[in-house]
């Protein structure tokens, strides 16, 4: 199954773009001048992201800089004590949403310091697995239109996050 | 945004502050503009890639195509999207590229996506109801195999890394429709 995925994955990006410029020769359409043409967009979109991925970067490596990621993650685990998970996968899931690369540097380190076939590397495996890094995904989706008015999406979204956690500690 | 950034920020320096760590903070800030200029350059090629994919797909019409086999598969979710227009292709196209682990193809399709259904809302600069269900669906990240992590557990001489498979698409699956569940009660409370 896990091969049969994996060789599907490898396939499709390749597949996809033969099929892309075939059919646009098909359709007599010019693909190298509409490739160009497209690709002319790309600059544009990352001068709107930029300044939004700007500020989310410089805030989450103030944050974890500060000492402040620090102190709640201590104090959630203090509050969720009770329920036996680890510190390392509270850091983990505190970590997840704000940035990718800590969240593997961390991943690795439970891996390497708790052991492989831990329980706390299966819980991490599954965040890991299952959550994304939400706002680095807000940042670029909602850069590259230029919204400013987010309505109620945020607290949606860090709901789902916390959602996700709860099922990934309680499924592992 | 506002409320969250202003928070991260200020809570930050007085942090920084009390902790001796300001030296740290203010370094972090420039580490963090470097890590944004490094992003933003590798989303610079990917993105313009993909751009000029999807120019060929419009061109050659083949976008609407896919579209209409889409449709019947978004046309609950995405309410207010016309019958074959280009976002539906975009948004196909990511959450294939989502489930499949193919990270630099999801995110400029994201993109274009967002730029189609941006075309669609008739209040620019105000998120739309349909440009939340698709953000929450890619915050959701729903992938058949997590690769990524099943090659570094499997680095690490993991007695079995496939294991989290199953429990990795439950949660996946679960938290997504939670996420959207309770983003339709969202809209139900602030309409």
């Amino acid at each position: 199954m896990i091969e049969a995925v994996n060789h599907v994955s490898l396939l499709l990006i390749p597949a996809f773009i033969l099929f892309a410029v075939v059919y646009g020769a098909l359709k007599k359409v010019d693909v190298y001048d509409s490739f160009v043409a497209g690709a002319r967009e790309g600059p544009q979109i990352i001068l709107k992201i930029f300044p939004y991925l700007l500020a989310i970067f410089i805030a989450i490596k103030g944050f974890q800089a500060s000492g402040a990621f620090d102190f709640i993650r201590n104090a959630f685990h203090g509050m969720f004590s009770f329920t036996n998970v680890p510190l390392e996968v509270m850091s983990m899931a505190i970590v997840k949403p704000l940035s990718g690369s800590a969240a593997t540097a961390l991943f690795t380190d439970i891996i390497r310091t708790i052991g492989v076939d831990s329980t706390a590397t299966r819980i991490a495996a599954i965040i890991m697995g299952s959550a994304e890094t939400t706002f680095y995904v807000l940042a670029v989706y909602l850069g590259s239109v230029n919204i400013r008015n987010t309505r109620y999406l945020v607290p949606v979204c860090l709901a789902g996050d916390v959602v996700g956690i709860v099922i990934a500690i309680w499924v592992a | 945004m506002n409320a969250v950034w202003l928070v991260m920020i200020s809570v930050s320096i007085v942090f920084a502050m009390f902790t001796g760590n300001l030296e740290a903070f203010t370094k972090s800030i420039f580490e963090g503009a470097k890590s944004a200029v490094e992003i933003s350059l590798f989303l610079l090629g990917i993105v313009s890639v993909w751009m000029g994919i999807t120019r060929i797909l419009e061109d050659s019409g083949l976008i609407y195509r896919i579209a209409h086999l889409f449709k019947p598969l978004v046309s609950r979710l995405f309410r207010n999207v016309p019958d074959d227009h280009p976002s539906i292709s975009a948004m196909t196209l990511n959450i294939l590229a989502n489930l499949f682990g193919l990270g630099n193809a999801a995110t400029p399709l994201g993109i274009k996506a967002m730029q189609e259904l941006d075309a669609l809302n008739p209040e620019k600069g105000t998120v739309t109801f349909e440009m939340m269900v698709f953000i929450v669906l890619n915050t959701a990240s729903i992938q058949l195999i997590p690769f990524s992590v099943i090659g570094l557990l499997a680095s690490y001489g993991a007695k079995n890394p496939a294991a989290v498979v199953l429990p990795v698409l439950v949660a996946t699956l679960t938290s997504a429709l939670a996420a959207l569940a309770i983003l339709f009660a969202f809209r139900k409370v602030f309409k």
